[in-house]
């Protein structure tokens, strides 16, 4: 168990404090961080638009006639 | 503006990012998509209040953030497995590793407080610069950019320290400065 004071950033142990003096391990790791972020995304960005949203939106091509679209856009949306 | 087939065209274009940031957000693809489903139907509902020529996608990605947080108010994320089983029977298969390392940082991801998380996701994810990060989470810049600071930090912190922990040194250090030497 390490008992040990939180710098103001958060809970950043002893390991992150040494590395953080080295420099080069910290911009390692959060380019790491960024790569598995985008990683992450982007293989949800690779799926395209599923046809249920293909379909939805074309439905919707004449707003007034679906009464389904006013249900959605009421009241608390901009706040 | 009215829907036009451009605008219709620009909507179906901000629909994969939509999902890719529902599903940042809420951790769950099914309800990500009924999450998407719902802006795409708010947005068309609220068409003439979009201004020509301004962005579409931030217009998009505040409608399905003020979404998701109403939605979060109403029911508390499913988020209790973050500590728990499935990612100790990951753990048990090195065999998979990326995968595994890839559930690691899913679950590093559910852990940061929502602002944090929201705050790294448009910035470092969906490419959005501060600003428009900033107006469609209705904040100052300075607070995007601190928010962003502590995503990062504390997922350094989960990932980095406390995993190695859990590892060893071998596994995670290892991992994470080979390319260093």
């Amino acid at each position: 168990m390490k008992i040990q004071k939180l710098n103001p950033r958060g809970s950043v142990g002893q390991d992150m404090k040494e590395a953080k003096k080295q420099g080069g391990l910290n911009a390692e790791i959060q380019s790491r961080i960024g790569h598995q972020l985008r990683a992450m995304y982007d293989d949800v960005v690779r799926q395209g638009v599923p046809d249920r949203f293909v379909e939805l939106i074309r439905r919707l091509d004449v707003p007034e006639s679906s009464p389904h679209v006013k249900d959605a856009g009421t009241k608390d949306g901009g706040e | 503006m009215p829907l036009t087939d451009s605008l219709r065209d620009d909507i179906l274009a901000s629909v994969p990012s939509l999902r890719a940031f529902a599903i940042s957000l809420s951790g769950s693809g099914d309800r990500a998509d009924d999450l998407v489903q719902e802006t795409l139907l708010r947005a068309l509902a609220n068409i003439d209040s979009f201004q020509p020529g301004s962005n579409l996608p931030a217009w998009l990605f505040t409608i399905l953030r003020n979404l998701f947080r109403s939605d979060y108010r109403k029911r508390r994320r499913e988020v209790e497995d973050a500590d728990g089983s499935y990612a100790k029977t990951l753990k048990a298969q090195p065999a998979q590793n990326a995968h595994l390392e890839f559930e690691e940082f899913r679950t590093a991801l559910d852990k940061l407080p929502q602002d944090q998380r929201e705050a790294l996701i448009l910035v470092g994810a969906s490419g959005f610069s501060y600003e428009d990060a900033a107006a469609i989470c209705g904040c100052a810049v300075g607070t995007i950019k601190s928010r962003v600071n502590r995503a990062r930090s504390k997922l350094s912190a989960l990932l980095y320290v406390d995993g190695a922990e859990d590892f060893g040194p071998d596994e995670t250090v290892r991992a994470v400065i080979g390319g260093n030497g």
